[in-house]
């Protein structure tokens, strides 16, 4: 028996925005992109992990009612949901590119105990730290 | 305590966040109101309301702890001579620092210092820029209310270090 971890998903404020920011810029892939009514499953993959997706959903029906939609989208905005990590073999040259491409830093890379680490926002408030690890 | 913390409207809240981001970037800037709220596009009558309601600090002591945070990493990580972490983490004056350090954190730069390196342990695989938010101090008082508050503490014990 074995078990890994398949979709994992983040709230994004429009799937839309979310698709063109990690595909166009980051370099990501669509997985999935199904519509059932307004609900919209879109998954994507960075292309050197195949066996793993990151899901963008937008909180709504039919999964939460109004007011929950309203917290997850504030939450989002105010950057209060969980760290992401996206490793990287070349931080500096990975934050020229993205930098060069609009993307929202927070942080320019910064040395840390051998690893280089920046940080940067997706459009909806997500906080990615994109870290090159020492080899 | 208003129970309608949601009820700031998404886009507010994530220029707001612009705004936080900036100063965890350059928290030894200046930050005064007008340009913290230039960046959010806030005026500068509603930003500091919407930024304390927001992320339930003022920006300016939010500014505070992220300046401790990295004088007290700077005093776990380096030899860096104590005044020189003052002037890194945006303090114009020794002696300002020291007493918002200690209104913060209650000890001396020294006094942690010494206890960071004698605690000095692995810090695991934890990002070490995560780790750093982790240990960011807590600032639920003011500063102000804090040196009240030790200032009835000190009446009743006789502290232990000058």
């Amino acid at each position: 028996m074995s078990q890994s971890v398949q979709v994992v998903g983040i709230y994004v404020r429009d799937q839309d925005e979310a698709l063109a920011f990690y595909v166009d810029k980051l370099g990501f892939r669509v997985h999935t992109d199904v519509r059932n009514g307004d609900y919209r499953w879109l998954t994507i993959q960075a292309p050197d992990q195949p066996g793993f997706q990151l899901g963008l959903y937008v909180p709504g029906p039919p999964i939460h009612d109004a007011a929950t939609a309203q917290t997850l989208k504030a939450m989002v905005a105010k950057g209060a949901m969980p760290p992401l990590v996206l490793a990287v073999d070349d931080c500096r040259a990975a934050y020229d590119r993205l930098l060069g491409l609009g993307v929202e830093f927070t942080q320019e890379p910064t040395d840390r105990y051998g690893n280089v680490d920046a940080g940067f926002r997706d459009p909806s408030g997500n906080g990615w730290k994109m870290i090159e690890e020492r080899r | 305590m208003s129970n309608d913390f949601t009820s700031q409207d998404p886009d507010l809240l994530r220029r707001l966040l612009r705004a936080k981001d900036r100063m965890d970037a350059a928290f030894h800037e200046d930050w005064p109101i007008k340009r913290l709220a230039s960046v959010s596009h806030v005026s500068e009558a509603h930003f500091a309301r919407s930024f304390a309601e927001a992320f339930g600090v003022p920006p300016h002591r939010y500014l505070l702890t992220r300046r401790i945070e990295r004088a007290v990493a700077l005093l776990r990580e380096t030899d860096l001579p104590i005044t020189d972490i003052a002037f890194q983490t945006g303090w114009r004056s020794l002696g300002t620092f020291g007493r918002v350090f200690r209104d913060i954190t209650g000890e001396t730069p020294s006094i942690i210092r010494k206890r960071a390196r004698a605690e000095a342990g692995e810090p695991g695989s934890v990002p070490a820029c995560i780790l750093q938010a982790a240990q960011r101090p807590d600032l639920k008082m003011s500063v102000l209310e804090k040196r009240r508050r030790s200032a009835v503490d000190i009446k009743e014990a006789q502290p232990k270090e000058v």
